[in-house]
Protein backbone atom coordinates (compact mmCIF):
# COMPACT_ATOMS: atom_id res chain seq x y z
CA UNK A 1 0.00 0.00 0.00
CA UNK A 2 1.04 3.55 -0.68
CA UNK A 3 2.34 5.91 1.93
CA UNK A 4 0.65 9.19 2.69
CA UNK A 5 2.07 12.16 0.86
CA UNK A 6 1.33 15.73 1.80
CA UNK A 7 1.96 19.12 0.32
CA UNK A 8 1.91 22.62 1.76
CA UNK A 9 -1.49 24.17 1.31
CA UNK A 10 -0.63 26.72 -1.36
CA UNK A 11 0.76 24.28 -3.92
CA UNK A 12 -1.65 23.56 -6.76
CA UNK A 13 -1.33 20.24 -8.67
CA UNK A 14 0.07 20.77 -12.11
CA UNK A 15 -0.78 17.39 -13.60
CA UNK A 16 -4.21 18.30 -15.05
CA UNK A 17 -5.89 21.57 -15.95
CA UNK A 18 -7.98 22.84 -13.08
CA UNK A 19 -11.72 22.75 -13.63
CA UNK A 20 -12.76 24.48 -10.44
CA UNK A 21 -10.45 27.18 -9.15
CA UNK A 22 -10.96 28.70 -5.72
CA UNK A 23 -8.55 31.59 -5.54
CA UNK A 24 -7.80 33.51 -2.34
CA UNK A 25 -11.39 33.49 -1.11
CA UNK A 26 -12.18 35.47 2.05
CA UNK A 27 -15.60 35.68 3.66
CA UNK A 28 -16.39 37.81 6.68
CA UNK A 29 -19.64 38.14 8.61
CA UNK A 30 -20.65 41.12 10.69
CA UNK A 31 -21.98 40.06 14.11
CA UNK A 32 -22.99 42.04 17.22
CA UNK A 33 -19.62 41.01 18.71
CA UNK A 34 -17.65 42.27 15.72
CA UNK A 35 -16.55 40.91 12.38
CA UNK A 36 -15.94 37.17 12.12
CA UNK A 37 -13.74 35.80 9.37
CA UNK A 38 -15.31 32.49 8.38
CA UNK A 39 -13.09 31.73 5.39
CA UNK A 40 -9.62 33.23 5.26
CA UNK A 41 -7.59 33.32 2.03
CA UNK A 42 -8.59 29.84 0.89
CA UNK A 43 -7.20 28.64 -2.42
CA UNK A 44 -7.37 25.26 -4.09
CA UNK A 45 -8.26 23.64 -7.39
CA UNK A 46 -10.21 20.61 -8.52
CA UNK A 47 -9.29 18.79 -11.72
CA UNK A 48 -11.80 16.99 -13.99
CA UNK A 49 -12.87 13.61 -12.61
CA UNK A 50 -11.21 14.29 -9.28
CA UNK A 51 -12.80 13.63 -5.87
CA UNK A 52 -11.67 16.29 -3.42
CA UNK A 53 -12.82 16.43 0.18
CA UNK A 54 -12.67 19.46 2.44
CA UNK A 55 -12.40 18.43 6.08
CA UNK A 56 -12.26 20.49 9.22
CA UNK A 57 -13.69 20.84 12.71
CA UNK A 58 -17.14 22.29 13.32
CA UNK A 59 -17.07 26.05 12.87
CA UNK A 60 -14.15 26.11 10.43
CA UNK A 61 -16.25 27.61 7.62
CA UNK A 62 -16.76 24.44 5.58
CA UNK A 63 -20.44 25.09 4.98
CA UNK A 64 -19.76 28.75 4.23
CA UNK A 65 -17.27 27.61 1.61
CA UNK A 66 -19.89 25.18 0.22
CA UNK A 67 -22.43 27.99 -0.08
CA UNK A 68 -19.92 30.37 -1.66
CA UNK A 69 -18.85 27.82 -4.29
CA UNK A 70 -22.48 26.91 -4.93
CA UNK A 71 -23.30 30.56 -5.45
CA UNK A 72 -25.74 30.75 -2.53
CA UNK A 73 -23.64 33.35 -0.67
CA UNK A 74 -22.26 36.41 -2.37
CA UNK A 75 -20.24 39.29 -1.06
CA UNK A 76 -16.92 37.50 -0.69
CA UNK A 77 -13.41 38.52 -1.66
CA UNK A 78 -11.35 36.46 -4.08
CA UNK A 79 -12.35 34.57 -7.17
CA UNK A 80 -14.05 31.27 -8.00
CA UNK A 81 -14.15 29.96 -11.56
CA UNK A 82 -15.64 26.86 -13.17
CA UNK A 83 -14.08 26.02 -16.54
CA UNK A 84 -12.76 29.57 -16.62
CA UNK A 85 -16.15 31.15 -15.96
CA UNK A 86 -16.52 33.22 -12.79
CA UNK A 87 -19.08 31.92 -10.32
CA UNK A 88 -21.56 34.66 -9.46
CA UNK A 89 -24.71 33.08 -8.10
CA UNK A 90 -25.84 29.48 -8.68
CA UNK A 91 -24.04 28.01 -11.68
CA UNK A 92 -25.42 25.45 -14.12
CA UNK A 93 -22.17 23.48 -13.95
CA UNK A 94 -22.42 22.97 -10.20
CA UNK A 95 -24.90 20.52 -8.67
CA UNK A 96 -25.44 20.76 -4.94
CA UNK A 97 -26.36 18.05 -2.42
CA UNK A 98 -27.23 19.42 0.98
CA UNK A 99 -26.60 18.15 4.49
CA UNK A 100 -30.23 18.46 5.58
CA UNK A 101 -33.00 16.30 4.18
CA UNK A 102 -33.86 18.10 0.97
CA UNK A 103 -36.24 15.90 -1.02
CA UNK A 104 -39.63 17.42 -1.79
CA UNK A 105 -42.12 15.50 0.39
CA UNK A 106 -45.01 16.26 -1.98
CA UNK A 107 -43.29 14.59 -4.93
CA UNK A 108 -42.64 10.90 -5.55
CA UNK A 109 -39.09 9.64 -5.99
CA UNK A 110 -39.32 9.86 -9.78
CA UNK A 111 -40.90 13.31 -9.64
CA UNK A 112 -38.14 14.46 -7.30
CA UNK A 113 -35.39 13.13 -9.56
CA UNK A 114 -37.06 14.56 -12.68
CA UNK A 115 -37.37 17.99 -11.03
CA UNK A 116 -34.32 19.68 -12.64
CA UNK A 117 -35.35 18.28 -16.04
CA UNK A 118 -38.87 19.65 -15.56
CA UNK A 119 -37.38 23.06 -14.78
CA UNK A 120 -35.21 22.78 -17.89
CA UNK A 121 -38.34 22.16 -19.97
CA UNK A 122 -37.48 18.58 -20.97
CA UNK A 123 -40.52 16.71 -22.37
CA UNK A 124 -42.26 14.43 -19.89
CA UNK A 125 -41.45 11.11 -21.56
CA UNK A 126 -37.81 12.03 -21.91
CA UNK A 127 -37.45 13.30 -18.36
CA UNK A 128 -39.10 10.19 -16.91
CA UNK A 129 -36.67 8.04 -18.90
CA UNK A 130 -33.69 10.10 -17.67
CA UNK A 131 -34.99 10.06 -14.10
CA UNK A 132 -35.30 6.26 -14.21
CA UNK A 133 -31.66 6.04 -15.30
CA UNK A 134 -30.45 8.07 -12.31
CA UNK A 135 -32.77 6.24 -9.91
CA UNK A 136 -31.19 3.00 -11.09
CA UNK A 137 -27.75 4.53 -10.68
CA UNK A 138 -28.36 5.20 -6.97
CA UNK A 139 -29.92 1.76 -6.54
CA UNK A 140 -33.54 2.79 -5.96
CA UNK A 141 -35.23 0.96 -8.82
CA UNK A 142 -38.65 -0.17 -7.65
CA UNK A 143 -39.14 2.87 -5.43
CA UNK A 144 -40.03 5.31 -8.25
CA UNK A 145 -43.58 5.91 -7.08
CA UNK A 146 -42.89 6.06 -3.36
CA UNK A 147 -42.95 9.31 -1.43
CA UNK A 148 -39.92 10.40 0.61
CA UNK A 149 -41.85 9.82 3.85
CA UNK A 150 -41.96 6.13 2.92
CA UNK A 151 -38.16 5.91 2.61
CA UNK A 152 -35.29 5.68 5.10
CA UNK A 153 -32.89 8.59 5.64
CA UNK A 154 -30.22 6.94 3.50
CA UNK A 155 -32.68 6.34 0.65
CA UNK A 156 -33.87 9.94 0.79
CA UNK A 157 -30.29 11.15 0.56
CA UNK A 158 -29.80 8.91 -2.50
CA UNK A 159 -32.89 10.51 -4.05
CA UNK A 160 -31.32 13.93 -3.43
CA UNK A 161 -28.07 12.77 -5.05
CA UNK A 162 -29.96 11.32 -8.05
CA UNK A 163 -31.91 14.58 -8.43
CA UNK A 164 -28.69 16.57 -8.50
CA UNK A 165 -27.06 14.13 -10.92
CA UNK A 166 -30.10 14.40 -13.21
CA UNK A 167 -29.15 18.01 -13.86
CA UNK A 168 -25.87 16.60 -15.20
CA UNK A 169 -23.59 18.99 -13.34
CA UNK A 170 -19.94 19.20 -14.24
CA UNK A 171 -19.12 19.36 -10.53
CA UNK A 172 -21.01 17.57 -7.80
CA UNK A 173 -20.78 19.65 -4.62
CA UNK A 174 -21.86 17.81 -1.46
CA UNK A 175 -22.11 19.24 2.05
CA UNK A 176 -21.90 16.42 4.61
CA UNK A 177 -24.61 14.45 2.80
CA UNK A 178 -24.35 11.49 5.18
CA UNK A 179 -24.09 13.48 8.42
CA UNK A 180 -27.46 12.40 9.74
CA UNK A 181 -26.98 8.70 8.93
CA UNK A 182 -25.64 5.87 11.06
CA UNK A 183 -22.10 4.60 10.49
CA UNK A 184 -23.05 1.42 8.59
CA UNK A 185 -25.37 3.26 6.23
CA UNK A 186 -22.72 5.93 5.81
CA UNK A 187 -20.13 3.34 4.71
CA UNK A 188 -22.54 1.65 2.32
CA UNK A 189 -23.60 4.97 0.83
CA UNK A 190 -19.92 5.80 0.48
CA UNK A 191 -19.63 2.68 -1.70
CA UNK A 192 -22.54 3.90 -3.77
CA UNK A 193 -21.02 7.36 -4.21
CA UNK A 194 -17.70 5.78 -5.24
CA UNK A 195 -19.48 3.58 -7.77
CA UNK A 196 -21.35 6.56 -9.23
CA UNK A 197 -18.25 8.71 -9.31
CA UNK A 198 -16.31 6.00 -11.14
CA UNK A 199 -19.17 5.31 -13.56
CA UNK A 200 -19.76 8.95 -14.47
CA UNK A 201 -16.19 10.16 -13.92
CA UNK A 202 -17.96 12.82 -11.90
CA UNK A 203 -15.83 15.65 -10.57
CA UNK A 204 -16.82 15.86 -6.92
CA UNK A 205 -16.17 18.22 -4.04
CA UNK A 206 -17.24 16.83 -0.67
CA UNK A 207 -17.47 18.91 2.48
CA UNK A 208 -17.25 16.70 5.56
CA UNK A 209 -16.04 16.44 9.14
CA UNK A 210 -15.79 12.65 8.94
CA UNK A 211 -12.21 11.47 8.42
CA UNK A 212 -13.12 7.88 7.47
CA UNK A 213 -15.57 9.09 4.87
CA UNK A 214 -13.06 11.54 3.42
CA UNK A 215 -10.27 8.93 3.14
CA UNK A 216 -12.65 6.27 1.75
CA UNK A 217 -13.86 8.51 -1.06
CA UNK A 218 -11.20 11.06 -1.96
CA UNK A 219 -8.25 11.53 -4.25
CA UNK A 220 -7.17 14.49 -2.16
CA UNK A 221 -8.21 15.87 1.21
CA UNK A 222 -7.98 19.52 2.08
CA UNK A 223 -7.64 19.98 5.86
CA UNK A 224 -8.93 23.28 7.24
CA UNK A 225 -8.06 25.09 10.44
CA UNK A 226 -10.59 26.11 13.08
CA UNK A 227 -11.87 29.67 12.79
CA UNK A 228 -10.78 31.52 10.77
CA UNK A 229 -10.96 28.72 8.20
CA UNK A 230 -7.69 28.44 6.36
CA UNK A 231 -6.18 25.60 4.35
CA UNK A 232 -3.85 23.79 6.74
CA UNK A 233 -2.71 20.98 4.48
CA UNK A 234 -3.66 19.04 1.38
CA UNK A 235 -3.25 15.28 1.68
CA UNK A 236 -3.12 13.06 -1.40
CA UNK A 237 -4.83 9.72 -0.88
CA UNK A 238 -2.90 7.18 -2.83
CA UNK A 239 -5.20 4.21 -2.35
CA UNK A 240 -6.06 1.95 -5.27
CA UNK A 241 -9.31 2.42 -7.21
CA UNK A 242 -11.91 1.10 -7.59
CA UNK A 243 -12.42 1.29 -3.87
CA UNK A 244 -15.10 -0.04 -1.58
CA UNK A 245 -15.85 0.17 2.11
CA UNK A 246 -13.58 -2.87 2.61
CA UNK A 247 -10.66 -0.51 2.31
CA UNK A 248 -11.34 0.89 5.78
CA UNK A 249 -9.71 -2.19 7.30
CA UNK A 250 -6.43 -1.75 5.41
CA UNK A 251 -3.22 -0.60 7.07
CA UNK A 252 -2.69 2.29 4.65
CA UNK A 253 -6.21 3.53 5.30
CA UNK A 254 -5.47 3.58 9.02
CA UNK A 255 -2.27 5.57 8.41
CA UNK A 256 -4.17 8.21 6.42
CA UNK A 257 -6.82 8.47 9.11
CA UNK A 258 -4.17 8.83 11.81
CA UNK A 259 -2.29 11.45 9.82
CA UNK A 260 -5.38 13.56 9.15
CA UNK A 261 -6.53 13.22 12.73
CA UNK A 262 -3.14 14.48 13.96
CA UNK A 263 -3.71 17.57 11.76
CA UNK A 264 -7.28 17.96 12.91
CA UNK A 265 -6.89 17.22 16.62
CA UNK A 266 -5.23 20.53 17.40
CA UNK A 267 -7.93 22.43 15.46
CA UNK A 268 -10.80 20.44 16.93
CA UNK A 269 -9.59 20.90 20.51
CA UNK A 270 -9.10 24.62 19.89
CA UNK A 271 -12.66 24.79 18.62
CA UNK A 272 -13.92 22.87 21.64
CA UNK A 273 -12.08 25.14 24.11
CA UNK A 274 -13.42 28.25 22.40
CA UNK A 275 -16.96 26.86 22.50
CA UNK A 276 -16.58 26.06 26.21
CA UNK A 277 -15.18 29.54 26.92
CA UNK A 278 -18.13 31.08 25.09
CA UNK A 279 -20.59 28.93 27.05
CA UNK A 280 -18.94 29.98 30.34
CA UNK A 281 -19.06 33.64 29.30
CA UNK A 282 -22.72 33.31 28.35
CA UNK A 283 -23.39 31.64 31.73
CA UNK A 284 -21.69 34.48 33.62
CA UNK A 285 -23.78 37.05 31.80
CA UNK A 286 -26.90 34.97 32.20
CA UNK B 1 -64.55 7.53 2.44
CA UNK B 2 -65.40 3.83 2.66
CA UNK B 3 -62.97 3.15 -0.17
CA UNK B 4 -60.28 5.07 1.65
CA UNK B 5 -60.91 3.11 4.82
CA UNK B 6 -60.85 -0.19 2.95
CA UNK B 7 -57.64 0.88 1.22
CA UNK B 8 -56.03 1.44 4.59
CA UNK B 9 -56.85 -2.17 5.31
CA UNK B 10 -59.03 -1.82 8.39
CA UNK B 11 -62.57 -0.87 9.25
CA UNK B 12 -61.73 -0.86 12.94
CA UNK B 13 -61.26 2.93 13.42
CA UNK B 14 -64.55 3.71 11.63
CA UNK B 15 -66.41 1.04 13.59
CA UNK B 16 -64.88 2.23 16.85
CA UNK B 17 -65.90 5.83 16.09
CA UNK B 18 -69.45 4.82 15.20
CA UNK B 19 -69.66 2.52 18.20
CA UNK B 20 -68.51 5.29 20.55
CA UNK B 21 -71.09 7.71 19.12
CA UNK B 22 -73.92 5.18 19.46
CA UNK B 23 -72.79 4.32 23.01
CA UNK B 24 -72.82 8.00 24.04
CA UNK B 25 -76.25 8.50 22.47
CA UNK B 26 -77.53 5.37 24.25
CA UNK B 27 -76.04 6.59 27.53
CA UNK B 28 -77.72 10.02 27.18
CA UNK B 29 -81.04 8.29 26.35
CA UNK B 30 -80.70 6.17 29.47
CA UNK B 31 -79.72 9.11 31.74
CA UNK B 32 -82.71 11.11 30.50
CA UNK B 33 -85.10 8.18 30.98
CA UNK B 34 -83.93 7.55 34.57
CA UNK B 35 -84.21 11.30 35.29
CA UNK B 36 -80.54 12.18 35.79
CA UNK B 37 -80.82 14.67 32.88
CA UNK B 38 -83.91 16.85 32.74
CA UNK B 39 -85.92 15.92 29.62
CA UNK B 40 -87.32 19.47 29.42
CA UNK B 41 -83.77 20.74 28.76
CA UNK B 42 -82.36 17.87 26.68
CA UNK B 43 -84.80 15.85 24.58
CA UNK B 44 -84.50 12.10 24.21
CA UNK B 45 -82.17 11.16 21.32
CA UNK B 46 -84.89 8.82 20.07
CA UNK B 47 -87.30 11.81 19.90
CA UNK B 48 -84.68 13.77 17.95
CA UNK B 49 -84.41 10.92 15.42
CA UNK B 50 -88.21 10.77 15.19
CA UNK B 51 -88.32 14.52 14.47
CA UNK B 52 -86.34 14.09 11.23
CA UNK B 53 -89.43 13.01 9.29
CA UNK B 54 -91.36 16.06 10.49
CA UNK B 55 -88.43 18.36 9.64
CA UNK B 56 -88.43 16.99 6.08
CA UNK B 57 -92.19 17.15 5.47
CA UNK B 58 -93.16 20.29 7.41
CA UNK B 59 -90.04 22.46 7.65
CA UNK B 60 -88.41 21.99 4.23
CA UNK B 61 -85.17 20.98 5.94
CA UNK B 62 -83.45 20.03 2.66
CA UNK B 63 -84.19 23.44 1.10
CA UNK B 64 -82.83 25.16 4.20
CA UNK B 65 -79.88 22.77 4.25
CA UNK B 66 -79.11 23.69 0.63
CA UNK B 67 -79.25 27.42 1.43
CA UNK B 68 -76.96 27.16 4.45
CA UNK B 69 -74.63 24.90 2.46
CA UNK B 70 -74.57 27.38 -0.43
CA UNK B 71 -73.87 30.33 1.90
CA UNK B 72 -71.12 28.46 3.73
CA UNK B 73 -69.64 27.23 0.43
CA UNK B 74 -69.63 30.76 -1.03
CA UNK B 75 -68.03 32.23 2.07
CA UNK B 76 -65.58 29.30 2.16
CA UNK B 77 -64.56 29.85 -1.47
CA UNK B 78 -64.09 33.55 -0.74
CA UNK B 79 -61.89 32.99 2.31
CA UNK B 80 -59.80 30.49 0.32
CA UNK B 81 -59.24 32.78 -2.67
CA UNK B 82 -58.93 36.10 -0.83
CA UNK B 83 -57.23 34.75 2.31
CA UNK B 84 -54.53 32.82 0.46
CA UNK B 85 -53.94 35.77 -1.90
CA UNK B 86 -53.55 38.24 0.97
CA UNK B 87 -51.28 35.77 2.79
CA UNK B 88 -49.06 35.55 -0.30
CA UNK B 89 -49.05 39.34 -0.65
CA UNK B 90 -47.99 39.82 2.98
CA UNK B 91 -45.25 37.22 2.50
CA UNK B 92 -43.90 39.00 -0.55
CA UNK B 93 -44.14 42.57 0.81
CA UNK B 94 -42.44 42.63 4.18
CA UNK B 95 -43.43 46.18 5.08
CA UNK B 96 -47.07 45.26 4.54
CA UNK B 97 -46.63 42.21 6.74
CA UNK B 98 -45.06 44.27 9.53
CA UNK B 99 -47.87 46.79 9.24
CA UNK B 100 -50.80 44.36 9.13
CA UNK B 101 -49.97 41.04 10.80
CA UNK B 102 -50.81 42.14 14.36
CA UNK B 103 -54.07 43.72 13.23
CA UNK B 104 -55.12 40.59 11.39
CA UNK B 105 -54.25 38.46 14.44
CA UNK B 106 -56.39 40.80 16.56
CA UNK B 107 -59.23 40.53 14.05
CA UNK B 108 -59.05 36.73 14.30
CA UNK B 109 -60.08 36.87 17.95
CA UNK B 110 -62.54 39.78 17.61
CA UNK B 111 -66.29 39.01 17.86
CA UNK B 112 -67.03 40.20 14.32
CA UNK B 113 -70.53 38.74 14.59
CA UNK B 114 -71.46 41.93 16.49
CA UNK B 115 -70.92 43.90 13.29
CA UNK B 116 -74.01 42.35 11.67
CA UNK B 117 -76.11 45.55 11.82
CA UNK B 118 -73.49 47.29 9.70
CA UNK B 119 -73.58 44.47 7.16
CA UNK B 120 -77.38 44.58 7.16
CA UNK B 121 -77.18 48.25 6.21
CA UNK B 122 -74.68 47.56 3.44
CA UNK B 123 -76.06 44.31 1.96
CA UNK B 124 -79.66 44.29 3.21
CA UNK B 125 -81.47 41.34 4.83
CA UNK B 126 -80.18 38.82 2.32
CA UNK B 127 -77.86 35.89 1.75
CA UNK B 128 -75.15 38.41 0.80
CA UNK B 129 -75.02 39.68 4.40
CA UNK B 130 -74.70 36.13 5.72
CA UNK B 131 -71.99 35.24 3.21
CA UNK B 132 -70.01 38.41 3.92
CA UNK B 133 -70.24 37.90 7.69
CA UNK B 134 -69.02 34.34 7.25
CA UNK B 135 -66.25 35.60 5.00
CA UNK B 136 -65.03 38.26 7.45
CA UNK B 137 -65.04 35.79 10.34
CA UNK B 138 -63.15 33.07 8.46
CA UNK B 139 -60.61 35.26 6.69
CA UNK B 140 -57.96 36.00 9.39
CA UNK B 141 -56.88 32.40 10.11
CA UNK B 142 -56.46 31.70 6.39
CA UNK B 143 -54.27 34.80 5.94
CA UNK B 144 -52.20 34.07 9.04
CA UNK B 145 -51.69 30.38 8.27
CA UNK B 146 -50.80 31.08 4.63
CA UNK B 147 -48.22 33.57 5.83
CA UNK B 148 -46.92 31.11 8.42
CA UNK B 149 -46.71 28.24 5.92
CA UNK B 150 -44.79 30.29 3.38
CA UNK B 151 -42.46 31.79 6.00
CA UNK B 152 -41.68 28.42 7.54
CA UNK B 153 -40.69 26.70 4.29
CA UNK B 154 -37.46 24.92 5.15
CA UNK B 155 -34.43 26.94 4.06
CA UNK B 156 -32.83 23.88 2.45
CA UNK B 157 -35.78 23.46 0.03
CA UNK B 158 -35.41 27.08 -1.05
CA UNK B 159 -31.66 26.50 -1.47
CA UNK B 160 -32.39 23.45 -3.67
CA UNK B 161 -34.53 25.73 -5.84
CA UNK B 162 -31.83 28.37 -5.93
CA UNK B 163 -29.20 25.78 -6.85
CA UNK B 164 -31.37 24.82 -9.84
CA UNK B 165 -31.64 28.52 -10.74
CA UNK B 166 -35.42 28.77 -10.32
CA UNK B 167 -36.98 32.14 -11.08
CA UNK B 168 -39.23 33.81 -8.47
CA UNK B 169 -42.45 32.47 -10.02
CA UNK B 170 -41.03 28.95 -10.41
CA UNK B 171 -39.78 29.10 -6.83
CA UNK B 172 -43.26 30.00 -5.66
CA UNK B 173 -45.18 27.47 -7.73
CA UNK B 174 -42.75 24.55 -7.47
CA UNK B 175 -41.47 24.91 -3.90
CA UNK B 176 -42.95 27.58 -1.62
CA UNK B 177 -46.64 26.92 -2.27
CA UNK B 178 -46.52 23.09 -2.12
CA UNK B 179 -44.37 23.28 1.02
CA UNK B 180 -46.85 25.66 2.65
CA UNK B 181 -49.98 23.71 1.65
CA UNK B 182 -50.38 21.63 4.85
CA UNK B 183 -50.28 24.80 6.98
CA UNK B 184 -52.59 26.62 4.56
CA UNK B 185 -55.10 23.79 4.95
CA UNK B 186 -54.92 24.14 8.74
CA UNK B 187 -55.91 27.79 8.20
CA UNK B 188 -58.71 26.82 5.82
CA UNK B 189 -60.11 24.34 8.32
CA UNK B 190 -60.04 26.94 11.09
CA UNK B 191 -61.50 29.54 8.76
CA UNK B 192 -64.33 27.24 7.73
CA UNK B 193 -65.21 26.57 11.37
CA UNK B 194 -65.53 30.34 12.01
CA UNK B 195 -67.39 30.79 8.72
CA UNK B 196 -69.95 28.09 9.44
CA UNK B 197 -70.55 29.31 13.00
CA UNK B 198 -71.13 32.82 11.68
CA UNK B 199 -73.32 31.75 8.76
CA UNK B 200 -75.68 29.79 11.03
CA UNK B 201 -75.42 32.45 13.76
CA UNK B 202 -76.36 35.31 11.43
CA UNK B 203 -79.20 33.26 9.90
CA UNK B 204 -80.40 32.83 13.48
CA UNK B 205 -79.99 36.54 14.31
CA UNK B 206 -81.47 38.13 11.20
CA UNK B 207 -84.11 35.44 10.69
CA UNK B 208 -83.22 34.86 7.09
CA UNK B 209 -83.58 31.41 5.52
CA UNK B 210 -81.35 28.41 6.17
CA UNK B 211 -80.88 26.16 9.17
CA UNK B 212 -80.11 29.03 11.58
CA UNK B 213 -83.55 30.54 11.08
CA UNK B 214 -85.18 27.12 11.47
CA UNK B 215 -83.34 26.50 14.74
CA UNK B 216 -84.57 29.88 15.99
CA UNK B 217 -88.17 29.14 14.89
CA UNK B 218 -88.23 25.69 16.48
CA UNK B 219 -86.72 26.89 19.75
CA UNK B 220 -89.27 29.75 19.88
CA UNK B 221 -91.96 27.07 19.55
CA UNK B 222 -90.29 25.03 22.35
CA UNK B 223 -89.90 22.18 19.88
CA UNK B 224 -86.76 20.77 21.49
CA UNK B 225 -86.48 17.53 19.46
CA UNK B 226 -86.92 19.56 16.24
CA UNK B 227 -84.31 22.13 17.38
CA UNK B 228 -81.76 19.42 18.09
CA UNK B 229 -82.71 17.66 14.86
CA UNK B 230 -81.97 20.85 12.90
CA UNK B 231 -78.66 21.17 14.76
CA UNK B 232 -77.83 17.66 13.50
CA UNK B 233 -78.19 19.00 9.96
CA UNK B 234 -75.78 21.88 10.78
CA UNK B 235 -73.32 19.23 11.94
CA UNK B 236 -73.94 17.41 8.65
CA UNK B 237 -72.94 20.58 6.72
CA UNK B 238 -69.77 20.75 8.78
CA UNK B 239 -68.98 17.06 8.20
CA UNK B 240 -69.51 17.42 4.43
CA UNK B 241 -67.18 20.42 4.34
CA UNK B 242 -64.47 18.61 6.20
CA UNK B 243 -64.72 15.50 4.03
CA UNK B 244 -64.50 17.70 0.92
CA UNK B 245 -61.54 19.54 2.41
CA UNK B 246 -59.76 16.28 3.18
CA UNK B 247 -60.36 15.06 -0.39
CA UNK B 248 -58.94 18.26 -1.88
CA UNK B 249 -55.91 18.11 0.41
CA UNK B 250 -55.25 14.47 -0.47
CA UNK B 251 -55.53 15.33 -4.14
CA UNK B 252 -53.08 18.21 -3.79
CA UNK B 253 -50.74 16.45 -1.33
CA UNK B 254 -51.14 12.68 -1.83
CA UNK B 255 -48.09 11.98 0.33
CA UNK B 256 -49.62 13.48 3.47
Amino acid sequence: MAVATTRPADVVPATAPAFLVVDDVVKQFATPDGTITAVDHVSFTVTPGEFLSVIGPSGCGKSTLFNIIGGLIDGYDGNITVAGERVAGPHASIGMVFQEESTFPWRTVIENVAFPLEIAGVKKAKRIERARHFIALVGLTGFENRYPTELSGGMRQRVAIARTLASEPKILLMDEPFASLDEQTRLLLGDKVLQIQQELQQTTLLITHNITEAVQLSDRILVMTYRPGRVKRIVEIDLPRPRSSDIVSSEAFGRYVAQIWSDLREEASRGMHEAEALALKAGEHG
Amino acid sequence: MTTAILKRGSLAPALLGLGTLLTVIGLVEMLIRVGVINRYIVPLPSQIVMSFGRLVTEEDIFGRFRLTFFEALSAGALIAVVGVSIGILLYRVNVLRLACETWIAALASAPTVLMYPLFLVIFGRSAATIIMMGFVAGLPPVILKTLEGLSQTRRVLINVGRSFKLGPMQMFIKILFPAALPTIFVGLRLGLIFTLINVVGIEFLIQFGGLGQLINDLSERYDLPGTYGAICFVILVSVLFFIAMERVERWLRPAE
